[in-house]
């Protein structure tokens, strides 16, 4: 079998040997943290803090839906309710989705799949990860300022968020980190390009590069043309907050409703900004465990490149209510993301289409994903349509929508976890706690969305910290807190699964007789991940090395 | 290892999903052809002429939604049950079927296009202006609704402490002036299937034309501050009768008297939240 692989890489060829990591001689321990630039642990640190984010954004939720389990609770203040969803959203948004999605298994993982040593720039990534950690944390210390955290929502509309309406230095602070982010993800953009483009190993071309690190190419172009327009938004605002400008407010001739063009405009793309990487890890698992290569690889990169090109032209599907947009062109655009979106979705059925697949924790929370996201998929083309949208919008309908989807990149995030852990720290999670955090998520989030679409259509309105006496309204939301609370269970239960498992397993280089690269080398890979490579003659060198008797069917080849 | 294709020979991918299609077709066309009896699909009928408009363009898309999720879903779901592993055999290293790519590239785009010429139907009825006398002036605020009649003494105003009441004759266009004296505020009545953002420094005008009486609830949707949760309206809708003698209600001497104190109130509660003036702007950091 070694005979197809050869030596690769001699830069660092020397040092080679038994010792594995021993081969590289830098700082240890918090010293080796502090300025590292290997992209594994910048990785490693963008996915622990990310997690640590959802954890806490997820606190939040539960006592929000503790709230609203009672539909005149006290358990917060107006008040304090309003600081609590714009938290949650902006946590999970900025601070947990965007950074899980491209800076931490991305990092890990797209150098590795296309195999490269490390990303273009090793320093402006570590750059990213800090700038990512500082806003997080300026975010954050809204809550301990005297009036309070941001409580405008996390979309921010002007004028609730100008000085008058929210002077508070919550306010700033949000800002503030949302701009330090913001320029975290703008180079994490630039790198991830730069890596793909320049850094891929001899053999991989683009049409054979891993769905995984092709969406990842595909939103870092959507990084650069999206995030430096809502950093120029947040830069503008606090301009018309502290500098006297009236870029947005209606006395100095501003246009209110400027912030919500801008804001969407980044924000619809950041919605795939956030999806396509999700999208792309199932899309990696789903073969591995079916053994079958990915159905229609080609078609599925020509979708994520659709995809991405629509999500420029939607953002005023958020603003048909505002009565100042062209209605049916935004209309067009966002229902015909339904086809590349439905493409993606055959293309995991037809990868799954006489395999043989393998329950894993991770194809189940794969699986998971496919459905929950066939959910969120059919009730957001509702939303495209305008007249469907004056009556759901800002209701518990738009709400439950993209819970649904984002609950769905939950599982598929979890997914990736699974999958490509013990990769990462070399060792297996327990696959029976896995299973039970997996039934519990699932089931969880269909319970705590499903009757959030019925509160919807029955008319209660999103972000109210109270609601009418209505038995009906509070059944419904009764059985939407036990599902978040089963999803508060589940991620416990994804703590308590690493805890258990700490270095209980070895995983050994390639557990799931996975497709990539990355299953060539060790785990946890060496610091400039591979001794040796493959041939790659196909998007899956490693399976084509160990089954050199299954290549993958081309075009018009035996298909009955 | 041995290459084996796992499912019996004949039954191929378009024959199981042309199986699959036509155990789909049966309830699917027993919906559209019991047409009077399509479900409401949770949403709510209307009690307008466009509202209902609305909900039958909620039901059609209801129908494609629950169609292709079944099938799609019927997909996964035999996948799953049907594909497991059972044993160590490689299957069939399938990557491509370019007329099968095709079909589910065509399909759903024209599936997309239908959906979107029913839209635009709908949303031109919706969106339309047609000319009418009858206007009223709906004007948002933190944390309540004032509502003044053109060409009338009319008003009524309250705010979280008191429902205002927004009165409209039945059978008769009536244009909503709506404008808000702050933020961004959501005129939204469920029985009218219908919201629309009060903008600052906009006005936005639309028309419904009830034909049903009765007492409606109307409320806030968008974030609005601190109140939020309790900026309630109702919407009235009398006979044109009724709504001629509660016009009349207000040309009285006391009925002027009511009027007036409640345009002061209005009055008050707009001057309150005026627009952020230049000078006030400058926030904390002062030179």
């Amino acid at each position: 079998m070694t005979t197809l692989a050869h030596e690769h890489d001699a830069a660092s060829h020397d040092n080679h040997g038994e010792h594995g990591h021993a081969e590289h001689h830098g700082p240890r321990g918090i010293l080796n943290w502090l300025t590292t630039t290997d992209h594994k642990i910048i990785g490693l640190s963008y996915t622990v803090t990310s997690v640590i984010m959802l954890v806490l954004g997820g606190a939040l939720a539960e006592v929000i839906r503790g709230q609203l389990a009672n539909p005149n609770g006290h358990l917060v203040s107006f008040s304090e309710y309003n600081q609590l969803f714009t938290m949650h959203g902006s946590i999970m948004i900025y601070l947990f989705a965007g950074p899980f999605a491209f800076g931490a298994l991305a990092n890990i993982i797209v150098p590795i799949q296309i195999g490269a040593p490390d990303m273009a720039f090793p320093r402006l990534n570590a750059l990213s990860y800090w700038l990512y950690l500082s806003g997080a944390i300026t975010m954050l210390l809204g809550f301990f300022t005297s009036e309070g955290a941001a409580n405008f929502g996390w979309v921010a509309y002007t004028p609730l968020s100008d000085a008058v309406q929210a002077p508070g230095y919550g306010t700033d602070l949000w800002i503030g980190g949302l701009i330090l982010t913001g320029f975290s993800a703008i180079f994490t953009g630039v790198n991830i390009c730069a890596t793909v483009f320049y850094l891929r190993a001899p053999g991989m071309t683009l049409f054979r590069m891993p769905i995984f690190t092709w969406n990842l190419l595909v939103v870092s172009i959507l990084i650069l043309l999206a995030f430096p327009v809502l950093t120029a938004g947040l830069v503008m605002l606090y301009a018309d907050r502290h500098f006297g400008t009236h870029i947005y407010s209606v006395a100095g001739g501003g246009v209110p409703v400027l912030w919500q063009h801008i804001f969407w405009f980044w924000g619809h793309p950041e919605v795939y900004i956030l999806a396509l990487p999700f999208f792309g890890m199932v899309t990696e698992i789903i073969p591995v465990f079916s053994k079958k290569p990915v159905f229609g690889y080609k078609g599925m990169v020509f979708a994520t490149i659709t995809i991405a090109a629509l999500s420029l032209g939607v953002w005023a599907h958020h603003m048909f209510t505002t009565g100042v947009v062209l209605l049916p062109f935004f209309s067009i655009m966002s229902l015909l993301i339904a086809v590349p979106t439905g493409i993606k979705l055959f293309n995991w059925i037809g990868t799954m289409w006489r395999g043989q697949i393998w329950f894993s924790t991770a194809m189940l929370m794969a699986i998971g994903f496919v459905v929950t996201f066939l959910i969120g998929g059919l009730t957001g083309v509702y939303l495209a349509s305008p007249p469907l949208d004056f009556f759901t919008h800002d209701t518990y309908f738009v709400v439950a929508h993209f819970h649904s989807v984002v609950m769905a990149l939950v599982l598929g995030g979890m997914a990736g976890l699974y999958y490509w852990g013990p990769k990462i720290t070399g060792y297996l999670l327990n696959e029976r706690i896995g299973k039970v955090q997996f039934w519990l998520l699932f089931i969880g989030t269909q319970l705590f969305t499903i009757p959030q679409y019925w509160l919807g259509l029955d008319g209660m309105p999103r972000r109210m910290a109270i609601y009418p006496n209505n038995p009906e309204w509070q059944n419904a939301n009764t059985w939407s807190s036990v599902g978040a609370l089963m999803i508060g269970v589940s991620t416990l239960l994804f703590v308590i699964n690493i805890v258990v498992s700490w270095k209980k397993h070895p995983a050994g280089d390639n557990p799931w007789d996975g497709h990539t690269l990355e299953w060539f080398t060790t785990s946890p890979p060496p610091h400039h991940n591979f001794y040796r490579l493959p041939q790659i003659r196909s998007e899956r060198p490693t399976w084509d090395h160990n089954h050199p008797e299954a290549k993958a069917l081309g075009h018009g080849k035996d298909h009955q | 290892m041995e290459l084996t294709s796992l499912p019996p020979k004949g039954s191929s991918v378009k024959n199981r999903l042309a199986r699959i299609a036509a155990v789909l077709a049966v309830p699917g066309a027993g919906l559209v052809l019991s047409g009077c009896t399509v479900p409401s699909f949770y949403a709510s009928e209307g009690v307008t002429e466009t509202s209902k408009s609305t909900f039958h363009l909620w039901q059609g898309f209801s129908i494609a939604a629950a169609i292709i999720g079944a099938f799609t879903s019927g997909l996964i779901l035999w996948a799953v049950l049907r594909y497991r592993r059972k044993g160590d055999a490689i299957p069939k290293q399938t990557q491509y079927h370019i007329p099968l790519e095709i079909l589910y590239t065509i399909i759903p785009i024209i599936i997309v296009i239908g959906l979107f010429v029913a839209t635009v139907v709908v949303e031109n009825k919706v969106v339309a202006d047609p000319p009418t006398t009858t206007e009223i002036h709906a004007n948002a605020f933190q944390w309540g609704w004032g509502f003044t009649y053109t060409d009338h003494n009319a008003v009524t105003v309250g705010s979280t402490t008191e429902e205002p009441t927004m009165v409209m004759p039945v059978d008769t266009d009536v244009r909503v002036i709506l404008t808000s004296t702050d933020v961004v505020h959501g005129f939204y009545v469920k029985e009218f299937n219908f919201s629309r953002f009060a903008l600052p420094g906009v006005t936005n005008k639309f028309t419904f034309h009830a034909v049903k009486t009765g007492t409606f609830a109307g409320q806030c949707t968008q974030m609005c501050g601190l109140y939020h949760s309790i900026m309630y309206f109702k919407v009235k809708v009398v006979s044109q009768s009724d709504y001629s003698k509660w016009l009349a209600s207000f040309d009285t001497p006391e009925g002027k008297a009511k009027a007036d104190a409640a345009k002061k109130v209005l009055a008050e509660q707009m001057s309150a939240h005026v627009p952020v003036k230049p000078e006030a702007s400058g926030g904390t950091n002062k030179q």
